[in-house]
Formats: C-alpha cells, sequence, structure tokens
C-alpha cells in the first residue's frame, strides 16, 4: 500500500522518485525546474513519473524556494520591534566588510531601517528584568508598520534566550492586532545568546515565511485538488522532514534543504553498503558541496553564514561550498598562472560543449577534450571537438606554452581536483579526521567524473558511486526521518553547572520534539534523541561540540571534553576551567526503511559484464591517451569485478576508473572502487 | 632554471596557501584571547629559509602582517643560533621587524630531510603584555617600557618542550596571566599543523620542485603588481593624512605621502611627515612598509601576496619623522592607528591617478576603547575592550558600507550580549551614526554610536582612536566623512577628551556614562550628482535629515518625502556655483 514519492526542485531540474513497497518498483522523473512557481514543475514531475496523486502514500518535498528568495531578495516586507536603542543592530552587523582586501562592497539590511521600531524594555544578561515591557510602545510601533503595509513581523530583544518574558509579553501584544500568523520571536527560533546572529536568524525567517507558506499551500492545495489526501512532508536544512503544516513557522530550517538531502541519502546509501564513514562531494554545474558523514551521521553545524553577514544559527548538515563545477571556467591571470573557477557558465550559455553558445572553456569541456565524456551528446549541435580543440589551444595551451591543448585539459581538470582537494581537507583533516579513514561518495552529475582523481590526492582507498548519482538529492527526501532540533544557552563554568538542571533541560527539549512529532501526525516506527554540548575553555569564544548522554557526570563530560579537544587541536589544558555553553537536543522521528536496491531498472541488467560493454575510445590518463572500454552502466550485472580504465555511462553522469583501480558493483548496484593510494602514500 | 609546468606550479602554490590556511584555522579556534579569536587579530605564513622573504601567507591573515612577519622573521634569523627542530622562538620586540608590543611572535624552524627548508611564523594579538595600562594602549607613554614587556628572540620551545623559566618571566610580567597558558599552547600547536601539512606537500612534490615553485611564484605576484602599476600614468602624485595627536602634545601629525610612478615602478617618499613624536604614535619602519604594502593590496586585491608582490613597491626610508621610531620610542599606536593613517595618505594621493579604482578615505580607526576596574559583585578585576568600526567611503562601485572594520584588521565585534554577562556594564544604545557618511554622488558609509553605562563599582576609561579632528577625507568633490567622538558624562556632567579621540585614565563611577560615535567615511564625486531617488531613500530611513539633504546634496524633500524637483535643480545649480568653497564638516 505503500508509495512514497520524493520530490527534489534543483537550479535547472525537478528531480522525482517514486518507491513502491509493494511492487518493489522504482520510477525517476525529471523535468525542467519552474522557477516562478516551483510547484508547476512538482506537479508535472509527478505526471512524468506516472502515478496519480491519489495513490501516493507520502510526498517529501526538497525545496530552494527560501533558499532562492532570499539570494535574489524576492522576500516578503517585514518589519522589527527591538529594545529601545537598538534598532540599528541587524544593519550595523558585527563590523567586518566582505572581503579581506578591497574597501569596497555593500550590505543591505533584509529590514530597512524605517522599518525598525524600538519599544521600552531591557532584560539584564543574568535575566533579571530591568526594564519592564512598555505595552503602549509595542503597539504603536505595530500598528505603524501595518500601516505600512508590512506582512511579517520580528520581535527581538536582548537577552531573550536567557529570559523570554517580554518578548512573549510583546508577541501577546503583537498578536491581538496583527491580521496573520507571521510573527516571528527571535528567541522562539532560536534561543542562543549573539544578539546579531539571534537576530539575523529570526530576521531571515520572517523575510522567507510569506513565501514558503504563500508556496506551501498552493502545492498542498494543488495536490489535494488531484486527489492526494496525505500530509506533505518538507526537507529541512539539519536533514530531517517536517510536516508542511508546520513548517512555515520556522521557514528558516528550510534554507539548506537541497544541499542537506544529498547529504542524508549518501549516509543512507553509504550505510546499507557497509560504509559510516563518508566524505561527500556532490558537483553540479557551478559548484561542488562536500560534507562528512561520522559513524553514519551527517555532522551538523549552527553556524552557516550563506553570505555576507547573513548568519544563520540554527542547526544544519555541515555542508562547505566551493566555486568548482562543471561549468567553471578555466582562464588565466595576470600573473600567467591557470585558474579554474568560480566563474561559471552556467546553464545557460553553459559550456561549449552544450551548444548553446558558450564560448569559455569550462570543466566539462575538459572532460569532453580528454574523451572522458561521450562525443554523441554533441551530436545534434553545430558544435564538434575541433571547436572546443581550438577554443583551448587559443585560450590556455598556447598562452601558457603548453605542447597541446590536451594537455590544457589536463591542467585544467587537475587545478580543479585541487581546489576541491582542498575542500575536503577542511572537512576532514582540519576538523581532526584522516580522509583515509573514509570512503569518498561523489554525486550530483560530476561527482563520480573527478572522484577517483580526488580520492587518490588524498589517499582515500575506496569511492562509493551510488546507483544513481545524479538524482541523490530526490533520494535523500524519501529516506529522510523526522527530524527537530532544539537549543538551550547556558554559558556556566562546568564547576558551577548544575547537572540536574542540565538534565531537566534536556528533558524539556525531548519532551518538546516528541510533542512536535505527535502533533504532525506522521507515521514514525522509533523515536532517537541526541544531546549534545557546545563547549569551551573559559575565555575562549569558539566552541566544540560534544555528545552526550542527558544524565552525563561532571566528570565524564570534562573528560570527554578533554578528550574532543585533545583530537581537535592537540592541545591540553588542565589549567584552564571548561565552560557549558549550549545544549543541544535533537529529537528523530525513523521513518519506515526503504529499499534502494531497486534504483536500477532491473531490466536493463545483464548478466554478464561483456555484454554490458558499449564500445571503446581512447581517454586521455595521467601520461596520455589509452584506449578504454565503455560500459552501459545500467546493464552491468551485480557483484562483478572490474580492472580499470573504464569509463561507465548511465543517464544522469559518467563514472570514471582509472588505469591502476579496479572496482565492484554491490548487491545494491553501487560501485565500490578500489583506489590504488601508492602514490599519495 | 627550466621552466616549471603551469599545473605544477597552481598546485603548489594553492598547496602552500592550504597550509597557511590550515595554520590560521587552528590558531583562531583554539585561541583564549579575542582579539584573536574574534577579531581574527592573528596571521600565519611560510618564509624564506635564509632571508625571511615572505612564501606563502594565510587568505584570513591579518592585513597589516601582511608585511611585517617577513622583517620579523629576518631578525630572529639573523640573531638565531644553532636552530633545531622543534624550536619555537618568541619575539615581540617592535623595532625588530614588529609592531607594538601586544603582536606576539612565534617562528619556528622548518626541517626537511635533515635540512632547513623555511620558517613558519605566527603572530596573535594578546591582550596585555604588561606595562602601565591594561591592554597596552597607554596614550601617555613616553618610553616603550612604560608599555609593556619588551621580548628579544628567545627560545621559548626547545626542541618541542617549552622552556618554564621564560614562561615564568613571561607570565609574571602579564595581566590575566592564567588564560595565556592557553594562547601560548594555541599559537605553537598551529605551527606543527602548519609543519605536519608543509611535510606531506613536500614528500608528494619533492623538495627541487617546491623550490623552484617558490621562486616562480615570487617572479609571477611581482609580473602582476608590475602590471597593475603600468595602468597608472606616470608621474607625481601627493596625498596627507593627519593623525589628532600624539596622546601627550596636543598637535596633529601630518603624513605627507610622495608617490611617484615611473612605468611599472611606484616610489614611496614620506621624507616630510612629522618628526617623532613625544606620545605612542610613532610607527616602526617594518608598519610604516606593511601599512604601504597593505594599501596597495587594498587598491589592486587580486595579485596574491608573497615577497615578489612588494618588489615593485620601493619605499624610501623615511628617517627623522614619526614614521621611522627607533628605540625607545612609544609606539603602541603603530598598528592601531598611524598605519591606517599611511594607507589612507596612499588612497588620497593615488585617487587622482586612477579613480576608477579608488575610494575615498574610509574611517580607519580601530576605536580602541577600554574600562578596567573592579566588579564588587563579583570581587573580581575586569579588563573591558571595546572596538568598533566605521563608515567606508564611497566609490565608483557604489555607496560605502557602515560599520566597517579598520582597513588594517578583519575583526568581529563582540556581541553585546556577551559583554554585558562578563562586565558590569550595560550598553544604552549601539545605532547608526546618523548624517556621518560623507556626502558624495557615492556617499560614505556610517558611523556607529554606543553607549556604556557603568552598573556598579568604579573604573578607569583608556581610548586609543583616531579622526576627532578632522573626519575621514572625501574625494572627488565628495565631503569629509564625520568625525569621532567620545563623551564621557560623570555625575551628569560631560567631559570631552581634551585631545577628542586619546585619553586615558578618566574616572568613570557608579552610573557614569561613555558615548563613543565613530567616524562615517568619506564622500566620492560631487554630492549634487547624487541620484535624487538615493538621497529620498537616504532621508526616508534617517540616514540624513532634511535639512541635511538640502544643505549637502541639494535635494529638497517635501512634506510627503518625496523630492521637489524643481527647488531641487535650482539649489544644485547654487551649491554648485559654490564648489569652489571647501566644505566643513
Amino acid at each position: 500500500m505503500s508509495r512514497i514519492v520524493g520530490v527534489d526542485v534543483g537550479g535547472t531540474f525537478t528531480d522525482l522518485i517514486i518507491l513502491d513497497d509493494e511492487t518493489g518498483t522504482v520510477k525517476i522523473a525529471k523535468v525542467p525546474s519552474t522557477p516562478e512557481n516551483q510547484a508547476f514543475g512538482v506537479l508535472s514531475a509527478i505526471t512524468e513519473g506516472g502515478v496519480q496523486p491519489a495513490s501516493i502514500h507520502t510526498i517529501v518535498h526538497g525545496t530552494t524556494v527560501t533558499t532562492n528568495a532570499l539570494l535574489e531578495r524576492k522576500i516578503a516586507k517585514c518589519g522589527l520591534i527591538t529594545t529601545l536603542g537598538f534598532r540599528d543592530s541587524l544593519e550595523l552587523g558585527r563590523r567586518t566588510r566582505p572581503n579581506p582586501y578591497g574597501l569596497t562592497g555593500s550590505f543591505e539590511c533584509l529590514i530597512p531601517r524605517e522599518r525598525r521600531l524600538e519599544a521600552s524594555e531591557r532584560i539584564g544578561a543574568n535575566g533579571q528584568i530591568i526594564t519592564a515591557l512598555d505595552e503602549n510602545d509595542v503597539r504603536k510601533a505595530a500598528q505603524r508598520l501595518l500601516d505600512m503595509g508590512v506582512d511579517s513581523i520580528v520581535i527581538h530583544f536582548l537577552h531573550s534566550y536567557v529570559n523570554d518574558t517580554n518578548e512573549k509579553h510583546a508577541e501577546q501584544v503583537v498578536r491581538e492586532i496583527w491580521p496573520n500568523d507571521f510573527i516571528t520571536r527571535g528567541s522562539a527560533v532560536m534561543s542562543e545568546f549573539r544578539e546579531y546572529e539571534r537576530g539575523t536568524t529570526a530576521m531571515i525567517n520572517a523575510a522567507i515565511q510569506p513565501v514558503l507558506d504563500n508556496y506551501i499551500k498552493k502545492l498542498r492545495n494543488e495536490l489535494k485538488d488531484r486527489g492526494y489526501v496525505h500530509d506533505l512532508l518538507v526537507m529541512q536544512g539539519n536533514g530531517g522532514t517536517v510536516s508542511s503544516k508546520l513548517i512555515s513557522e520556522t521557514a528558516v530550517n528550510t534554507v539548506m534543504s537541497g544541499p542537506a538531502s544529498g547529504v542524508m541519502a549518501a549516509a543512507y546509501t553509504a550505510k546499507s553498503a557497509g560504509y559510516d564513514n563518508v566524505i561527500t562531494c556532490d558537483m553540479g554545474g557551478t559548484s561542488c558541496d562536500v560534507a562528512l558523514i561520522k559513524n553514519g551521521i551527517p555532522q551538523v553545524s549552527s553556524e552557516l553564514e550563506i553570505e555576507y553577514a547573513m548568519p544563520i544559527h540554527v542547526p544544519m548538515v555541515d555542508v562547505r561550498t566551493i566555486g568548482a563545477g562543471g561549468g567553471s571556467i578555466a582562464a588565466i591571470t595576470p600573473a600567467g598562472l591557470l585558474e579554474v573557477g568560480p566563474e561559471s557558465a552556467g546553464a545557460v550559455p553553459g559550456p561549449i560543449c552544450y551548444g548553446r553558445g558558450g564560448v569559455q572553456p569550462t570543466i566539462t569541456d575538459a572532460n569532453m577534450l580528454l574523451g572522458r565524456l561521450n562525443p554523441e551528446i554533441m551530436a545534434n549541435s553545430d558544435i564538434g571537438l575541433d571547436k572546443i580543440i581550438d577554443i583551448f589551444t587559443k585560450k590556455i595551451s598556447e598562452p601558457l606554452g603548453l605542447n597541446s591543448p590536451e594537455e590544457a585539459a589536463a591542467a585544467i581538470i587537475q587545478i580543479a581536483n585541487t581546489k576541491m582537494a582542498g575542500a575536503l581537507r577542511i572537512v576532514s583533516l582540519a576538523r581532526g579526521h584522516d580522509p583515509r579513514d573514509f570512503a569518498l561518495f561523489p554525486f550530483g552529475g560530476a561527482g563520480p567524473l573527478h572522484a577517483a582523481a580526488l580520492a587518490r590526492e588524498l589517499g582515500i582507498p575506496k569511492v562509493l558511486v551510488p546507483a544513481r548519482p545524479g538524482i541523490t538529492n530526490a533520494v535523500g527526501c524519501v529516506v529522510a526521518d523526522v527530524r527537530h532540533d532544539y537549543v538551550n544557552t547556558i554559558n556556566k563554568s562546568l564547576v558551577e553547572a548544575n547537572m540536574e538542571e542540565i538534565s531537566a533541560i534536556f528533558t524539556e527539549q525531548e519532551t518538546r520534539g516528541q510533542e512536535t512529532i505527535n502533533a504532525e501526525g506522521i507515521e514514525v516506527e522509533d523515536i532517537i534523541i541526541f544531546h549534545d554540548i557546545d563547549m569551551q575553555f573559559q575565555g575562549q569564544t569558539h566552541i566544540l561540540t560534544v555528545s552526550v548522554n542527558k544524565n552525563i557526570t561532571k566528570r565524564k563530560l570534562h573528560d570527554a571534553f578533554a578528550s574532543a579537544y585533545w583530537n581537535r587541536f592537540a592541545v591540553e589544558l588542565d589549567e584552564i576551567r571548561p565552560v557549558v555553553v549550549n545544549l543541544h537536543t535533537a529529537v528523530i522521528g525513523k521513518r519506515k526503511q526503504v529499499e534502494l536496491s531497486n534504483l536500477m531498472d532491473i531490466k536493463m541488467r545483464t548478466n554478464r559484464i561483456e555484454k554490458a560493454q558499449t564500445g571503446a575510445r581512447l581517454v586521455w590518463f595521467e601520461g596520455g591517451r589509452t584506449e578504454t572500454p565503455i560500459y552501459n552502466r545500467e546493464a552491468m550485472p551485480l557483484e562483478t569485478t572490474l580492472q580499470g580504465p573504464a569509463i561507465l555511462e548511465q543517464s544522469d553522469t559518467t563514472v570514471i576508473m582509472e588505469p591502476k583501480d579496479n572496482m565492484y558493483t554491490d548487491i545494491f548496484g553501487n560501485i565500490i572502487m578500489n583506489i590504488d593510494t601508492e602514490i599519495t602514500k | 632554471m627550466s621552466s616549471l609546468d603551469p599545473v605544477t606550479l597552481a598546485v603548489i602554490q594553492s598547496g602552500l596557501q592550504q597550509v597557511c590556511n590550515e595554520m590560521d584555522l587552528a590558531f583562531v579556534r583554539s585561541a583564549f584571547s579575542p582579539v584573536i579569536s574574534e577579531a581574527l587579530d592573528r596571521s600565519d605564513g611560510i618564509y624564506h629559509p635564509e632571508n625571511g622573504d615572505l612564501i606563502s601567507q594565510g587568505e584570513l591573515g591579518l592585513p597589516v602582517f601582511v608585511g611585517t612577519m617577513q622583517f620579523g622573521t629576518k631578525c630572529v634569523i639573523e640573531r638565531a643560533k644553532n636552530a633545531k627542530a622543534g624550536d619555537v622562538y618568541i619575539v615581540n620586540d617592535p623595532y625588530l621587524g614588529g609592531t607594538h608590543l601586544m603582536d606576539v611572535r612565534f617562528v619556528k624552524p622548518f626541517f626537511y630531510q635533515g635540512e632547513l627548508f623555511a620558517w613558519l611564523a605566527n603572530t596573535g594579538h594578546w591582550p596585555d603584555t604588561g606595562g602601565s595600562v591594561p591592554g597596552g594602549f597607554s596614550a601617555s607613554a613616553t618610553e616603550v617600557e612604560q608599555e609593556g614587556l619588551r621580548l628579544p628572540p628567545v627560545k621559548l620551545y626547545k626542541e618541542g618542550v617549552i622552556d618554564k623559566e621564560i614562561l615564568s618571566i613571561v607570565l609574571s610580567n602579564i595581566r590575566i596571566a592564567d588564560q595565556r597558558i592557553g594562547d601560548i599552547k594555541a599559537q605553537a600547536a598551529a605551527l606543527t599543523v602548519g609543519e605536519k601539512r608543509f611535510e606531506v606537500l613536500l614528500e608528494r612534490y619533492g623538495v627541487q620542485t617546491v623550490k623552484q615553485a617558490i621562486e616562480e611564484l615570487r617572479e609571477r605576484a611581482a609580473q602582476q603588481m608590475r602590471a597593475c602599476i603600468n595602468d597608472i600614468p606616470d608621474g607625481e602624485y601627493n596625498g596627507s593624512a593627519f593623525v589628532d595627536s600624539d596622546g601627550v602634545v596636543d598637535k596633529p601629525l601630518e603624513i605627507k605621502m610622495k608617490i611617484r610612478c615611473e612605468g611599472t615602478e611606484l616610489y614611496f617618499d614620506m621624507s616630510d611627515s612629522s618628526p617623532p613624536c613625544l606620545g605612542p604614535m610613532n610607527s616602526v619602519i617594518a608598519t610604516t612598509r606593511s601599512s604601504i604594502y597593505l594599501a596597495m593590496k587594498h587598491i589592486f586585491p587580486d595579485v596574491p601576496i608573497n615577497a615578489g608582490t612588494f618588489d615593485p613597491l620601493h619605499i624610501h626610508d623615511p628617517k627623522g619623522t614619526f614614521l621611522y621610531a627607533e628605540y625607545p620610542r612609544p609606539v603602541s599606536g603603530c598598528a592601531a592607528e598611524v598605519s591606517q593613517r599611511i594607507a589612507e595618505a596612499v588612497f588620497v594621493a593615488l585617487v587622482e591617478a586612477i579613480p576608477n579604482k579608488l575610494f575615498a578615505a574610509p574611517a580607519g580607526t580601530s576605536g580602541n576603547f577600554c574600562l578596567g576596574g573592579v566588579d564588587p559583585e563579583k570581587d573580581r578585576p575586569y579588563v573591558m575592550y571595546v572596538i568598533s568600526g566605521g563608515g567606508y567611503g564611497g566609490s565608483n562601485f557604489g555607496d560605502g558600507i557602515s560599520n566597517g572594520c579598520s582597513t588594517i584588521g578583519i575583526s568581529k565585534t563582540t556581541p553585546i550580549e556577551v559583554m554585558e554577562q562578563y562586565y558590569p556594564v550595560i550598553f544604552e544604545e549601539f545605532s547608526l551614526h546618523e548624517g556621518s557618511g560623507g556626502a558624495g554622488k557615492y556617499r560614505g558609509g556610517f558611523g556607529v554610536n554606543y553607549k556604556i553605562r557603568l552598573q556598579r563599582g568604579e573604573a578607569r576609561a583608556s581610548m586609543v582612536m583616531d579622526h576627532g579632528r578632522t573626519g575621514p577625507l572625501g574625494v572627488l568633490g565628495g565631503a569629509n566623512g564625520g568625525v569621532n567622538r567620545v563623551v564621557i558624562s560623570q555625575n551628569g556632567v560631560d567631559y570631552i577628551p581634551p585631545h577628542l579621540s586619546k585619553d586615558q585614565d578618566i574616572e568613570v563611577n557608579q552610573n557614569d556614562t561613555v558615548r563613543v560615535s565613530t567616524p562615517g567615511g568619506g564622500g566620492y564625486g560631487n554630492p549634487c550628482e547624487r541620484d535624487i531617488s538615493l538621497v529620498q531613500s537616504d532621508v526616508k530611513r534617517g540616514y540624513y535629515t532634511e535639512l541635511q539633504a538640502e544643505e549637502l546634496f541639494g535635494v529638497c524633500i517635501d512634506k510627503s518625502g518625496k523630492a521637489n524637483i524643481v527647488k531641487t535643480n535650482k539649489k544644485r545649480k547654487i551649491l554648485i556655483e559654490n564648489l569652489e568653497k571647501p566644505r566643513d564638516e
């Protein structure tokens, strides 16, 4: 009876996956995204998938509605009521500049100054009420904002993370006259100190809340009209889903929904295949997202900055983005050095080989020139290899004095790989993890093209290429659990901390999560709870997070922190007192496990590897061109081995296996590559 | 020398960069000093084994350390006897290639296969190194000894083991010593991280190739800087910038910058600047040079940084001026303030030559404010620092940003919620300094106002700021930015520091307040050319009053908040006719 649909709206395509538990079938659909109203793309993907909405049990949706709204500033008209004397905090920020060098650049606050108003009230750092709230100020301010045509409102008071009395009181007053539910209270979104970060997070929430609410309502109605009777679930940046009935309250949680679902899919797929420790590398057209999964759990961070001076401090899967994608442009700097990205040819005009008017050499063109991509994709355009060779010669190999355009292409690939390797080092080595203890999990259209070389560069012995690298985000939607995160600031030295109080806060956070899951009414098989504590040594400002159980003793917490600190920084600090900063609880409702072994069409599969071979071509690997067999990946049998070099083609990506490596296909259809790491040692 | 292939070159370049970035990251995440962990007042780099030339530096290192660290490392190399693997030198002597005493440098020889391959070094700003006032910014010091403990290069670690005797000398001479051990360990551990990553790079590419790449990268950085300079028309350009006072004698200090451009080379001459001063606004030569380097890097941000970048910049030693300080001149203000005035002089000199690339003067002060006392409730002494930003100058790219950080820094300020947790104060205001953005076609950004009330006990306040006398310069017809102001209300009576921006040991009692307003950025271009709708929106936001809109921009706003075009055209015509007259803030 159970038919689950995962649908992910990306920048270019809307991907859909339908899992049918009963028949064990998997269907996939890909349609162009419809940026003006993403719902059209979602609906046409469902149509394309060939199922009736009435027959679907659950739809899980990954959306970029809020991300786009924010980045393109197509946001709601919102207003702010804040503590007297502080209406400019959110505009002034914490005194930086957009780039370390160069004194130009701009910053626009999401709420312009005339819509930021104040009310007399003040809470002290210990939570004492210094000035009681002046209700009249609030009422007048709210009315003024309404008169200005404001849709959504933020109430953000100093020190509300320790005492939210005034903030709650103001919310009540506003509710009396506010015509809708778009009221965001700072400490309700995030009960953590640092007024700029908390206020900005709340402001972002308010700015995108009406946009998301409007979109979700439309989509729900459309689905309902077509006969879908169940709840729509929405993917959040923390890698968990939430009921669409609740999502607009905490709209800010959806901002990084796309990258998070990809990482969740990776965690799920890799774990099923027996790999708990994985580094993911999602390479698409313009950028590459890198994340780390330890013991099957993606690393989560609460310190993301979505663009200059726009921190979002809610827990999100810790994804690091760099500007290296298939469309990244190669150019020569005035110093005569070859540079790749961050400029991108985007989807239009795109790489030269797409035949849409692109004239700049890109990573994709380099792969094409080296024989790694199938030249047939150029068949329908008037672009041929000769054109690419010509551009590479004039723009890269001649100015650099290289012997051939091939050398230029190889150089572009190597430089892009070096950049990506740098990002992989930052998520692993710089955080105390040795990449050699991990497997690399490439996905996105371009990830599997570069994975073998990246793994070799970092000494990573295994690469796991999932069955459907191009639709990993949609897969993430169907495997993700329900998840709610809570945080409270304590900020007391460990010596002074009351462990019973800590345990009580954890219990309260747990209860909130369980109640929320109940209210959502989503079917879950089990509820799992994680507690983390952010800690630091007295006097520090950065934090280190340790996982704990909720009744941890002081001694054990002390030791756990000391050992985490040693692992990260190789420093012991017996001299200094640790401080308990924030308490986090993640409440996860496990959804029913789904079967991913049918992601590839069984009908395509053959019983002998030879039958899967579609041809051969000369492919360039380090040292020159080698005759390389080409396989149709979907036709490859399970549990087969193959020695490199080989190119595996499938509809959503191309996998490259280099000469010294070998691979096997596991029972789920994943490819496990063994990388010859001799040269990296 | 056979040329290295461009791929290996680019890969090694980013490899060296990553080594430094990881040192930066390890240092900042584990440091205790908020000046390091939040204000990012630190830098890590790799230096040439024999002459200390800069090979690579972390991308997020404090700009003012760009040039100084190579001079500092050179001084250590000259004095280092018998350096062994695992040794770490500590040094903060300003006259040995430094800045001020608070910037403590760790320098470590890096051996590979038994050979000294390079030096790894980092600098971190410690919150205190002793001296007459907490924090080291004594506005009235007349000798370096009053500013704190001065360390020549000595081995703090010997073959990996910390020298407890030297450590105890250091810790016995500074305030809040208990937390410094954390910074010392973090600073040394960052260099160890660098060592490990550098080894991996060398294993991968080999000693010869990496050496060759380093040479070639140096050449290419020089080449790129020269290509940029080539776009500056040949000629002589002059600019002046003024430091309010030296903190002791109430008289402005002038930086007279003469820049001669000849083809691909720039020659900097500051020898007509003011003589050495009595107070702490002297600059050591390493800082003076570095200030010019960072100014050029701000103008041409795309040029990569290594020693080659500075080859085409020829700086004449300004001996006999306050920009060439010798022992025992006090120097605490050089890194935070004088350096920014030097950069400002470079900007205003070159703006005539390359107006499209340049901007009007930024606020250019670190705004150091310090309050020290005993909190009677906690019965504990405290030292609170506030640094603040100001407006940036307008430019051909648009208006300047508000509350930008100092020219030489990349700092974040400490949240008010954090400060109120630690210190017996309450902030009553943190707001935009209205009207402070210099008028212009592209206006300057705005400074900030903050007001602190002492909740309990008594305390003493000190400050080293600047631009109290004249605002940051506007260019090409733009007006100056608003000035820095400090008002201390003692028992209801306002006290304004005689030197405006520098003072120390001001008495602050319970319920007294301190209000600081920081400078706005200079305006760029004639304000009468500013888009009328932008002025309208500036007024709507309360950035300027209606009167200011009329007087400064010639835009007449009527009661509905809209500009009256007829009146505006008339007013602008009058303003343009009066353009020759200098305009005061």
